[in-house]
């Protein structure tokens, strides 16, 4: 299983997208990106680990290990799925501070993707990526 | 109507002169030319409605019942001719029966609190469908807390029809409220209200009648129907956002506290007592949305002006020749499949999630709803996450729904 944040990073996901010049081809490597995340154990899926978004849900398990952050994410949507292997390959494995300095929306911008961390789409990502900030911030 | 009657009656209808009369359909999304069939959510506002926000604005703006000098006095009347139009739009008896308020949802807490807080009591039963959208559920529930009433919901079955039987056993003389929608915003059922409001008064239940999702599509005559009240939200009759409708018997009215207290709603104010206004401006505190009611006002001329009959004929049509469409369409679950329904096409996609679809939709130039169109219990009843929502007005065409159709196929080839 890939590992984001690691086997595939931010320049690699930048480099994808931009190298599309549909929106048909970008979503499909999006869906994709999503199918390679790791399975999250279904006993994961719990309310402990529950992001509420209003259309669609996603878990987040973290772990913290030698001065590192890793998560598990997982999401009922495979467009979300997909935008968690996005925001994993910014945030998976890396250190709080590294966490903290990274700017989000610049690089959601840059994709073109800004919308889907947009409150309105009500997909819970926008509050999963809250979470992960939280976390950086109790750790470091 | 008839399927006969539905063809002669569309065939009258000019969809395109129609489509002109709304500017905001004439635009590209996403690169493609826009398809809005969110029309459940909030219709699109015709120039007539527009125009009429603006000139108010630019000519007329004024605080109203309250100046004296000539822009205040046009202002007061525009705005109360608004109110007029609403009250002859629902064939109401007065005027000062018709409450403005800010939509269908602080319709329903006005009457919840008020009505509530003076006829409610412990052991008291509310009841309302399984299928009503949360602004029908939770007022309910936060006045049964204040008074110990309980809410219960009347059943709804796997088509999306009200349960008629269970609610006739339901009906005790504990019942006090009946709260239910004219037709359902998740799955466009029309309930059958008229026989649902009779039985409830047998048992002296009053009856609250949500008719958010029924003003677009035909006339309501709340006098037929002899409700007790009837709310609807303006931005849902093709007028503007922030304006809400509450109608109500008027010995029900007369009886009920005010809901707000300040400005416009009293009489005479001192510190030894207050003495309140008459209706409907006991209802009514403060400075109301005078340039929303005369956009109302506006967009009921302009229905006024349409061939309704037609109109409606041709949504019925459209749902119809989306539907057959959609039971052609191989992976696709219709939700809601009661035998009258307005205009509206929910749907599911197997192995796809809602939100997907609607992701993949919107890139398509589509704008339909998805989720639990805030009608959570219905949808925990059926075991979804939520649907994928069409629905469709009198501007829209049978082109569009080919371009739906053309992009369900292409969301199909991402997802399943
Ligand atoms: C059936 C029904 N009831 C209530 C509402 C709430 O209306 P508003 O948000 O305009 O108050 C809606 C709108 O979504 C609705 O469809």
């Amino acid at each position: 299983m890939t590992q984001f944040g690691i086997d595939v990073t931010v320049d690699d996901i930048i480099d994808s997208l931009g190298f599309f010049d549909n929106w048909e081809e970008r979503y499909k490597y999006i869906i994709d990106l999503g199918k390679e995340l790791p399975v999250m154990d279904a006993s994961l899926r719990t309310d402990e680990y529950l992001v509420r978004g209003c259309q669609s849900q996603v878990w987040l398990v973290d772990e913290w290990r030698a001065g590192k952050l890793f998560f598990q994410a997982d999401s009922d949507a495979f467009i979300v799925k997909g935008l968690l292997g996005v925001v994993l390959a910014a945030f998976n494995g890396k250190t709080p501070g590294e966490i903290l300095a990274f700017d989000i929306d610049a690089y959601f911008t840059q994709l073109d993707l800004l919308q889907h961390l947009s409150s309105t789409r009500g997909n819970g990502l926008k509050a999963m990526v809250k979470r992960i900030q939280e976390r950086a911030t109790q750790t470091n | 109507m008839t399927s006969l009657a539905v063809d002669v009656a569309e065939s009258r209808f000019d969809v395109e002169k129609i489509r002109a009369d709304f500017p905001i359909l004439h635009q590209q999304v996403n690169g493609q030319p826009l398809v809005y069939l969110d029309n459940a959510a909030t219709t699109q506002k015709p120039n007539a409605v527009i125009d009429a926000i603006s000139d108010y604005y630019r000519k007329d703006n004024s605080n109203v019942h309250r100046g004296a000098h000539a822009l205040a006095d046009r202002a007061t009347v525009k705005f109360e001719a608004a109110r007029e139009k609403v009250a002859q739009f629902l064939n109401a008896p007065a005027a000062k029966q018709i409450i403005w308020t800010r939509g269908t949802t602080e319709s329903i807490n006005l009457v919840a609190a008020s009505w509530g807080k003076a006829n409610l009591q412990r052991g008291d039963r509310i009841l309302v469908s399984a299928m009503e959208h949360h602004s029908n559920i939770v007022p309910w529930q936060l006045i049964a807390q204040a008074t110990g009433a309980k809410v219960e919901s009347i059943p709804v079955d796997a088509n999306g029809n009200i349960n008629m039987l269970a609610f006739d056993t339901m009906l005790d003389a504990h019942v006090k409220m009946v709260a239910v929608g004219h037709v359902s915003n998740a799955m466009g059922t029309i309930n059958p209200i008229g026989k649902i409001i009779s039985l409830a008064h047998a048992v002296g239940a009053r009856v609250l009648i949500d008719g958010a999702q029924a003003v677009s599509h035909w006339a309501v005559d709340v006098q037929q129907l002899n409700c007790d009240f009837y709310v609807f939200s303006a931005h849902k009759l093709f007028g503007p956002t922030g304006l809400g409708v509450l109608y109500g018997k008027e010995d029900l009215l007369n009886a009920m506290p005010p809901y707000q207290g300040g400005g416009e709603m009293i009489e005479t104010v001192s510190f030894s007592g207050t003495t309140f206004n008459q209706l409907p401006y006991k209802f009514e505190a403060g400075t109301p949305d005078i340039a929303g009611a005369i956009g109302l006002g506006a967009a009921i001329d302009y229905l006024h002006s349409i061939d309704r009959t037609a109109a409606a004929a041709h949504e019925q049509a459209l749902l119809n020749y989306a539907e057959e469409k959609a039971r052609a369409t191989a992976g696709l679950k219709l939700i809601g499949t009661a035998a009258h329904k307005t205009s509206v096409m929910s749907f599911l996609l197997e192995g796809a999630h809602p939100a997907d679809v609607g992701v993949l939709l919107d890139k398509q130039g589509i704008a339909v709803r998805t989720g639990n169109h805030c009608a959570q219990p219905i949808m925990d009843q059926y075991g979804i996450p939520g649907t994928v929502r069409a629905s469709f007005s009198f501007y829209n065409t049978f082109a569009e729904v080919d371009r739906l159709f053309t992009a369900i196929e292409k969301a199909k080839t991402f997802l399943v």
